[in-house]
């Protein structure tokens, strides 16, 4: 039947047609999209296993329709670790918050990447605890208030927000870092870019891979989703900026 | 017929774990239980099993929860202080109901307290360390001979109720060396359809989650925890009984305590005084019946715990005994065995 319309994208098989609980305007529910797509587009739905995080990006695993294991908070890096060890022909993500990875699990984060564990970090750096209502992160930019930070963060007393793309890039087992955002439609496909070749690269077995996504918080960054973008570009991105900070050794 | 050999409780446990088909081991250093992570790290070019030294007890019982979440059978060993970071990780294995093996080879505590044996992790253990309302199946072994046998059986017992078992052992009996016969290999391997392996086309996706976000769903995990805990209660208590048919006083000890009891029990009848000792294999579920049946004869006058704390698991025998006969406890702290000699003369001092 002709209707006059094309058909250019539909929900990919793998993305659940669960109502996500995220925000309006929230990255979270982008990242989530592209995983799926990529699991779809690689024909990885039987050979993957996710790793959740605590933040709000607990209940992903109701919304791509994988194998997963929910870790505690900040573990996640050593739930995929043994996973990995002992299924080491899956592939194996965790995705994780800043608090998750960049404060409560900072251990297992640096540990993983130095032993260069076979599987790949999806990172959500909002530079905020979104899950609890808007705490200061590790990731919280000089200046920038939160509900523990009223005031502003003060990198006398709170140090400096946590560059952690440049960090892991530092260890030799990691094979893969770079950093990213979906503030507008060509990054959204950088992003993409970005995950299929963390994954092609831990399918190769070649060391931890490390996709940081700079993201947004509009609901605890009390503003609408369009002004979160504009900080992100802003305010985000001149701290934290784009790039890919490791590539394989050719 | 099995090998027999001459080794260390600890180098036991670790022998046996692999034999039980052990995939996965993650540990941290800590005396008084290192030589399991040292013997494994020797053997494992000769064999199958993954081993990763974590950056801490907090990483590896996490590690043990991915590893036991995707199918594997999997350890992890410690003593006190490193099983205290543990206690986050077995609330949520317990919950998500992993099969695993966890084995606290316990010094004297509390704090970094010494590097002596100790029992004062007994309430920890058998209690539940971690929240929640959770338990763990609790086996004390006394020998290198049950180091052994203590570890198949966990493997087996964990992955019957698919839930966390715990060794509690202590610096005495991982550290001596006796004769023990090592178990046959296990050969067959168990199907675990509810692991996180990969979702295939025939089964819904598998989640290995401690989350329930309503407290209707909440409420009724809860259930279901409390019903398998009712069900380990009534078929897997095990104890020991030592010439307990005709006693007046009953000792109660486990792990290396044990023996010195039964010490007790043969000096004390030397000098005409009936004694008998019951020991608790399995300290959760705790031996709640033998107890009181013997708390209900008459001859019985009375019991005595010797542990080497403060007085933990008399609290359990004096819930079981339930006021019918008095309850003394008695022992050493701070990591010292206490001798037969002092749990005797405890013993004589309060039959006057
Ligand atoms: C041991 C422990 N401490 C604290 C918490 C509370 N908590 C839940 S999520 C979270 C922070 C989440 O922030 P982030 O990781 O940045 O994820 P986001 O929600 O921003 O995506 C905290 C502190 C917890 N669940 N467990
Ligand atoms: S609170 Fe923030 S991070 Fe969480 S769903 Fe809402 S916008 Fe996204
Ligand atoms: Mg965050």
């Amino acid at each position: 039947m002709k209707t006059g319309y094309e058909k250019i994208y539909e929900r990919p098989d793998t993305l659940l047609s669960t109502r996500m609980h995220y925000c309006p305007g929230c990255m979270h529910a982008i990242v989530h999209k592209l995983i799926a797509e990529l699991i779809d587009e690689m024909k990885l739905q039987e050979k993957t296993v996710g790793v959740c995080p605590v933040g709000c990006s607990v209940f992903a695993y109701d919304y791509i329709d994988i194998d997963w294991q929910e870790a505690a908070h900040g573990r996640a890096a050593a739930l995929a670790t043994a996973i990995k060890r002992m299924l080491p022909d899956r592939l194996v993500f965790s995705y994780q918050g800043d608090g998750d990875l960049a404060a409560i699990g900072t251990a297992e984060t640096i540990h993983a990447c130095n032993r260069g564990e076979q599987f790949t970090f999806i990172f959500i750096n909002n530079a905020i605890y979104g899950m609890t209502g808007g705490q200061m992160a590790p990731t919280t930019l000089e200046g920038m208030k939160t509900t523990t930070s009223p005031y502003g963060r003060l990198a006398k007393t709170a140090g400096m927000p946590l560059k952690m793309c440049e960090l892991v890039s530092q260890f030799d087992g990691v094979a893969f870092a770079q950093r990213v955002s979906c503030n507008n439609p060509a990054n959204v496909r950088r992003t993409k870019k970005a995950i299929q070749r963390a994954f092609e690269i831990q399918q190769q077995g070649l060391g931890t891979t490390f996709v940081e996504v700079v993201s947004n918080c509009p609901s605890n960054w009390k503003c609408t989703p369009e002004v979160s973008l504009q900080k992100v570009k802003e305010e985000m991105l001149p701290y934290f900026p784009l790039g890919v900070y490791k590539e394989p050794r050719s | 017929m099995g090998d027999i050999k001459f080794m260390k409780g600890n180098e036991a446990l670790a022998e046996a774990a692999i034999r039980a088909g052990m995939q996965g081991y993650f540990g941290y250093p800590i005396t008084p239980q290192s030589e399991v992570v040292e013997y494994l790290a020797l053997q494992e070019p000769k064999h199958d099993f993954v081993l990763v030294q974590a950056e801490s007890e907090v990483a590896s019982i996490n590690m043990v929860y991915g590893a036991a979440g995707a199918g594997a059978r999997t350890m992890t060993t410690t003593s006190s202080p490193g099983f205290s970071l543990m206690q986050e990780g077995m609330s949520y294995i317990a919950c998500a109901e992993l099969p695993c093996v966890v084995v606290n080879v316990v010094r004297g505590g509390p704090g970094l307290g010494t590097i002596q044996p100790g029992q004062g992790d007994y309430f920890q253990a058998v209690k539940g360390g971690g929240h929640g309302d959770y338990r763990l199946i609790v086996l004390a072994p006394n020998s290198v001979q049950e180091m052994a046998d203590h570890t198949m059986l966990a493997f087996d017992l964990a992955d019957q109720y698919r839930n966390p078992v715990l060794i509690l052992s202590d610096g005495a009996i991982g550290q001596i060396m006796e004769k023990v016969e090592l178990p046959d290999p296990v050969t067959t391997k168990i199907e675990k359809p509810w692991a996180s392996t990969g979702k295939t086309p025939d089964r819904p996706r598998n989640v290995i989650t401690s989350l329930y976000i309503k407290p209707e769903d909440m409420e009724q995990k809860n259930i279901e925890l409390q019903a398998k805990y009712r069900k380990i209660e009534a078929s897997e208590v095990r104890f020991e009984e030592y010439l307990l048919d005709d006693a007046e006083v009953v000792i109660m000890a486990y792990g290396v305590t044990s023996r010195i009891c039964k010490k007790v029990v043969d000096l004390g009848r030397e000098k005409g005084v009936k004694m008998g000792l019951l020991r608790p294999i399995t300290l959760w579920p705790f031996p709640v019946e033998r107890v009181a049946q013997l708390a209900a004869q008459e001859r019985v006058r009375m019991f005595v715990t010797a542990e080497m704390n403060a007085g933990q698991m008399v609290e359990d025998v004096r819930l079981a005994a339930n006021g019918r006969k008095p309850v003394y406890s008695t022992g050493r702290m701070g990591g010292i065995l206490p001798t037969p000699e002092e749990i005797l003369d405890f013993s004589l001092q309060h039959m006057k």
